[in-house]
């Protein structure tokens, strides 16, 4: 196996005496994809800043391109591309001059960045938006325009802090797209995410995070096979009867799940639970089956659900 | 300007994952890193300059208009207006000039002291809060302390040309005898990066602006244009307000312009002093602005 790329070793993060990051370890290899998924809080994006080493860590080792970001702060980020949770596009530049303007930070000649600029506004499908202010662009444009701006030095590894949040589904998949194509060229990616199909679109192997700490590991598949199982039946039977209804499903499936609005019945065979619920005279009010998810992983491993 | 970030001798990578000795180079991409961090760690506050001049560029009818507008308003109303109606016997122990010669120098240090002012405090928390700008540009291969020094590079390419129109204004207007009268534009700059690096420091430290930055002005920046024996030689003020004029840099800046200016008479060790202590604000706020945006930056 080639070198990682990334290897953090109990790495955490203190804020006072509040462990935003604590104590976590997770290697990534070049050209992978890799994801941390978690609910608000987990300190995901914590976790990015420390590994953008722009955030020192509080204890541990962190390791960026085989260098340590307390003493090589500037080359680690002369090969990072950074998309932060929040936008943070220059909104008194036109949509192109950030592009311009961000990548003579790598040293980058004028004349590689102003070529690199149109390559990547088309990338970015925002041609007609060159001499737009930032201002002026819909929220999927600016998310966009900063993705482009991240690849301004042709990173070779890709922060994605959120990369999608906000975006309607049609933003979403041009942006899933693009990062395909980046993965296919090599970048190796880490992202972060509270959506499990993206996780499991994007990642080749995801750490789910919760509380600062690394609860499951694996790729999206794996961590399925292995904290759930095949099928889900999902049953209704209003929200004033569930928790009652739920003592009566003891014994049926593999296991069973109540939240507030639903019962979730984990099984090999979802259509045959849904059977021997109603020989017990037991009817929902609606009933469906399907895949089990990260989502039912996450509830899994943490007993909430991903998205509250 | 950029300097070396962090202590870098004893970091060879040990046990890095080629396994390669203390010796020899270290893995392919941290070769490559470090070589691609070599230009933005030597040239990073210009790179930070060149993109905050693109920003001014956006007000930059705004910035030629007050640089050609203050000194001929100001010139005119004070110097020709004014003047007539004020004794000329100002210029200082001994020294006769004009009134519009004496005013003159103070008005080039103020007109320093605005920019300063205008460009080191909103700007400076719009770029923390409302444009976090340092935030993305920290994400790059530019460390904090070079983004201080390209902001301060940036407003100086706003100062200096705005404060050689001034002096250009001065002499047509008359009212610069000395021969190295010149030297008063480098009075004022000096004025201007000594009280703009010590708001910069301060401004970077505030969390959100609730009229703290509009209250400084009116009660700090304010009085001291007032009490700098900016349109009377402090002598004139009572005694018990003088201590005013010492401890602002712009009466500093001031006098030291007039000494430049049309050799305003005051004991060599004052002059020196003048120097000293504008010197002195600078690298106080200067490192200060270094300290409090690394700290800020590094979350
Ligand atoms: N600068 C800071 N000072 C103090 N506490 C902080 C700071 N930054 C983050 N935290 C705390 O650390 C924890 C983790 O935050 P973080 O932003 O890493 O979470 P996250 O996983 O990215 O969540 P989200 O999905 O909401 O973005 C939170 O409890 C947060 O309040
Ligand atoms: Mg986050």
């Amino acid at each position: 196996m080639p070198a990682p790329v990334i290897v953090a070793s109990d790495l955490t993060k203190k804020y006072k005496d509040f462990a935003a990051v604590d104590g976590i370890s997770f290697e990534v290899a070049p050209g992978e994809s890799f994801g941390l998924l978690g609910p608000n809080g987990a300190g995901k994006s914590t976790t990015m800043r420390m590994v953008g080493a722009v955030s020192t860590r509080t204890s541990g080792d962190l390791r960026i391109l085989d260098l340590d970001p307390n003493d090589y702060g500037p080359e680690i980020r002369s090969q990072l591309g950074v998309v932060p949770q929040a936008d943070n596009l220059d909104v008194e530049l036109k949509a192109r001059d950030n592009l311009v303007v961000y990548g003579r930070y790598f040293g980058l000649p004028r004349k590689v960045v102003q070529q690199r600029a149109d390559e990547l506004m088309a990338f970015a499908q925002l041609e007609d938006k060159v001499k737009a202010k930032v201002d002026d662009l819909s929220g999927g444009m600016k998310r966009r325009l900063t993705i482009a701006r991240a690849l301004i030095n042709d990173p070779r590894i890709l922060l994605l802090d959120e990369p999608t949040t906000g975006l309607d589904p049609q933003a979403r998949h041009i942006l899933w797209d693009r990062l395909f194509r980046l993965k296919e060229q090599g970048t190796t990616l880490v992202l972060t995410t509270h959506y499990m199909d993206e996780a499991e679109q994007l990642c080749d192997r995801l750490v789910v995070v919760d509380k600062g700490s690394i609860m499951a590991e694996g790729s999206p598949a794996a961590l399925i096979r292995q904290y759930s199982s095949r099928e889900v039946l999902e049953v209704r039977f209003g929200s004033d009867r569930n928790e009652q209804v739920a003592e009566q499903l003891a014994g049926i499936g593999e296991r069973v799940e109540v939240l507030p609005d639903r019962i979730l019945v984990y099984s090999e065979d979802g259509e045959a639970e849904l059977n021997h619920i109603t020989e017990l005279g037991l009817h929902p009010l609606t009933s469906l089956v399907r895949r089990s998810s990260l989502e039912d992983v996450f509830l899994r491993l943490t007993g909430r659900s991903l998205i509250e | 300007m950029s300097g070396t970030e962090s202590p870098r001798g004893g970091s060879v990578a040990a046990g890095s994952a080629s396994g390669r000795g203390a010796q020899g180079p270290q893995s392919e991409m941290a070769r490559a890193a470090i070589a691609a961090g070599t230009l933005p760690r030597r040239w990073g506050a210009l790179y930070v300059a060149e993109h905050r001049t693109r920003s001014m560029a956006a007000y930059k009818g705004t910035i030629i208009a007050t640089g050609i507008g203050n000194p001929v308003v100001y010139l005119f109303a004070l110097g020709v207006g004014l003047a007539t109606l004020v004794d000329a016997n100002v210029g200082g122990a001994g020294a006769t000039v004009s009134y519009l010669t004496f005013v003159a120098p103070a008005l080039l240090a103020s007109a320093a002291v605005t920019i300063a002012t205008e460009e080191f405090s909103y700007p400076i928390l719009g770029a923390f809060k409302w444009n976090p700008t340092f935030f993305a540009i920290n994400a790059s291969p530019i460390s904090p302390r070079q983004i201080v020094d390209g902001q301060m590079l940036s407003v100086l390419v706003r100062m200096v040309p705005s404060c050689i129109v001034y002096f250009l204004f001065m002499l047509v207007f008359g009212a610069v005898p000395s021969p190295i009268g010149w030297l008063s534009i480098l009075a004022a700059v000096a004025t201007g990066m000594a009280v703009g690096a010590v708001l910069m420091s301060y401004v970077s430290t505030l969390q959100t602006d609730s009229g703290q930055i509009a209250l400084l002005m009116r009660f700090g920046l304010t009085p001291m244009f007032l009490f700098s024996g900016t349109f009377f030689p402090l002598a004139q003020l009572p005694a018990y307000l003088q201590w005013i004029g010492w401890i602002s840099p712009l009466w500093h800046g001031t006098e030291l312009g007039r000494v430049f200016s049309y050799g305003a008479p005051e004991p060599i060790w004052l002059t020196v002093a003048h120097v000293l202590y504008l010197a002195a604000w600078f690298v106080f706020g200067w490192l200060a602005s270094r300290r409090v945006t690394a700290r800020r930056l590094n979350k």
